[in-house]
């Protein structure tokens, strides 16, 4: 048993110290997977106010509450029309296992919303089982070709990611199996680099025009979305309005990566909750808010989650880590192959290292052979039909008959700082701090 | 009866729009179409994935024949930022200069810019071959994966940048040479596809004029020693 006596250095903890010695040892940054792992202002900070005598709950079993969302229809041709608001965020093949891609489509398809590629290109696994499937145009342009832009439904000009923003990618080598190598036509074996600036164009006019030409390329059919990781969100909302988006997504800096430096992870960007009003502000300022939809990730667990961050005023979010999860990551029956790679169940974070017992953020066969597609599939559905769920029995008690209905007045806050970053009042008070009252 | 496919077909950009003249070339009923008065517009002839011959008379804007896939496109004039970006097969020909990023992230196909090109030329090439009669600007060849791009005039600097497996080949001089780019020697099979290059593009240097460059693979690795090439 540890001596009560010994006290632990709250600026210098376990975690730092070992921290130091690693760096010393190696002389190279911490690279990892996931988020934003430090405590930060969160949903869990959010409650709803139920219905009573002021406000008209639904009855739970008996009245609608719909979830259905169209995305894209401010310029496309054919916009998205999901069944449900919460969508599989970007996540490449060669980050993830062809099986874990199929998997991801397949549920998302099953309760008909939509799967999104990343950095790597499309796979036939990934169209095939993906009834609705946003195709990424990242700054690596890694697989970008005009047939698999034409089989797309949406396209998502990607800026940056919110584990990440202002960076760059890295696939470390070991992940460069053959096929993906051939997809980034690269070596098989070397680092992959992902560019943190888009090649083609430098800044929001630029942007303009280049949103046109994927249009053109694509004859005015899908909705193009714009994603920005969460930092000046108010101003680069606007912009990616300005420059013609349809949707806009918005990604906190609880959203996942593949493979990032630690240093960036926790020190670079804001929290979703910090980024979603003043995304709403942005939107409603130009008057577009419902008309250029928003979607927000970063952290989405819950049904609750997904409630709070339509009731913010969202129109869908995205999953990523959490999709992740469902299938299998950091699932207990791997705890002993957690351990011998040096981490444990619920703390698995090396994304990038290719040694995932679960299967999923891996190129090895054998391992990527565990995670079946269909299983996964059913998984992936089952979880984002709890989400659902989860989500319609807020908005009823809130009497709401349609996710979209939830709105801020819906919400109070249990900390100053998340009334303050989401600019609902503390709870008990009338109190949003730093709106003059 | 039988209907005739038109040989040809003008498309006056003066009256009609950009819009007008894609649809057309992605569902094209000629095999051959020249657009009169571009005056500079951008997305001209931007995705054309059928075999058709576009002959452009006049100024070009941004991402003209982008991701180009099959067609013989031609601007009769210069062309604005991220001409033949992301070309999949075909030619395009530029018989002026073309602005930044030409010919970035291709995968395939020839771009010939008989003018010069500015920064970033050849930017993240994936198999593209590129040829620019004149100068290239800054940034040439950043992060190129796979082609090779040959200028027969000079080369701004950090040419190759973090290349890849790109060939580069150039004429005139090297402002200087971006990280893990290297000199390398030219062999005689480097002589021989340069000399293919060159004619394909209609020019009649000596390949042995031309230096070599490409990857000293030093950084295929990320590893803390190389810390000062970051």
């Amino acid at each position: 048993m540890t001596n009560p006596a010994l006290r632990e250095s709250a600026t210098f903890d376990r975690a730092t110290i070992a921290g130091i010695q690693r760096a010393a040892e190696t002389g190279v940054y911490d690279i990892r997977g996931w988020g934003a792992k430090r405590p930060l202002p969160h949903f869990d900070d959010l409650l709803f106010l139920g219905a009573s005598m002021s406000r008209y709950p639904l009855e739970g079993y008996r009245e609608r509450c719909d979830t259905d969302v169209v995305l894209g229809d401010r310029h496309a041709k054919f916009p998205l029309h999901l069944d449900i608001p919460i969508t599989i965020a970007g996540m490449s093949f060669g980050a993830l296992s062809a099986q874990a891609k199929e998997a991801l489509g397949r549920g998302a398809s099953e309760v008909g919303t939509s799967t999104t590629t990343g950095d790597g290109g499309m796979t036939p696994e990934e169209r095939g089982q993906s009834k609705h499937l946003v195709y990424q145009y990242l700054p690596s342009r890694y697989g970008m070709n005009p047939t698999d832009l034409r089989k797309a439904d949406a396209i998502e000009v990607v800026l940056g990611q919110g584990a990440k923003p202002g960076g760059g990618g890295m696939l470390l080598g070991q992940k460069i199996s053959e096929r993906v190598a051939g997809m980034r036509t690269l070596p098989a074996g070397i680092d992959q680099r992902s560019a943190c600036r888009h090649p083609d164009w430098t800044g929001p006019d630029d942007l303009t025009i280049k949103i046109v030409e994927l249009r053109e390329i694509t004859d005015w059919e899908k909705p193009v979305y714009v994603k920005v990781g969460a930092t000046r969100t108010y101003y680069d909302v606007k912009l990616a309005v300005a420059a013609g988006a349809d949707v806009v997504v918005v990604d906190g800096m609880q959203g996942g990566t593949a493979a990032t430096q630690d240093v960036f992870i926790e020190h670079v960007g804001i929290p979703t909750l910090a980024a979603i009003p003043q995304a709403v502000q942005a939107l409603q300022e130009l008057g577009v808010h419902r008309k250029v939809q928003l979607i927000v990730s970063g952290g989405i667990r819950t049904g609750a989650d997904v409630a709070k961050a339509m009731a913010l005023g969202a129109d869908a979010v995205a999953i990523g880590t959490a999709a992740l999860i469902a299938l299998g990551d950091n699932h207990p029956r791997y705890a002993d192959e957690y351990e011998k790679i040096g981490s444990a169940a619920g703390f698995y974070d090396d994304f990038q290292d290719g040694r995932d017992p679960a299967g999923i953020t891996t190129q090895d066969p054998e391992l990527a052979a565990r995670l079946d597609p269909v299983e996964g599939g059913r998984r992936i559905a089952n979880y984002l039909r709890v989400l659902t769920l989860e989500a319609q029995t807020l908005a009823r008690a809130c009497g709401k008959a349609h996710l979209r209905n939830l709105e801020p007045e819906d919400l109070v806050a249990l900390t100053i700082e998340a009334a303050a970053m989401a600019r609902v009042p503390l709870a008990g008070t009338d109190w949003i701090p730093g709106n003059g009252r | 009866m039988a209907t005739v496919t038109p040989v040809s077909s003008k498309v006056d950009l003066s009256t009609s729009s950009v819009r007008a003249l894609n649809a057309e070339l992605h569902e094209p009923a000629a095999e051959a179409y020249e657009v009169l008065h571009p005056q500079g517009a951008h997305a001209i002839a931007a995705g054309v994935h059928h075999p058709v011959t576009v002959d452009i008379r006049g100024h070009a804007g941004y991402y003209c024949a982008g991701m180009n896939d099959g067609g013989t496109i031609t601007v009769h004039g210069s062309a604005g930022t991220g001409v033949a970006e992301n070309m999949m097969s075909g030619t395009v020909r530029v018989h002026g200069d073309a602005s930044q990023s030409a010919g970035a992230t291709g995968h395939g196909g020839l771009l010939v810019v008989s003018g010069s090109a500015s920064m970033r030329c050849g930017i993240s090439m994936k198999g593209i071959d590129i040829v620019v009669g004149g100068d290239i600007g800054p940034m040439s060849a950043f992060m190129a994966q796979a082609g090779r791009l040959v200028v027969c005039g000079d080369a701004g600097d950090a040419l190759g940048d973090s290349i890849y497996e790109a060939r580069i080949y150039v004429r005139g001089k090297v402002n200087s040479l971006g990280a893990d780019c290297v000199e390398k020697p030219m062999r005689a099979e480097h002589l021989s596809e340069l000399a293919g290059l060159l004619g394909a593009a209609g020019l009649d240097h000596d390949p042995a004029d031309f230096r070599r460059y490409g990857s000293a693979r030093k950084l295929y690795h990320f590893a803390a020693h190389n810390s000062d090439s970051y």
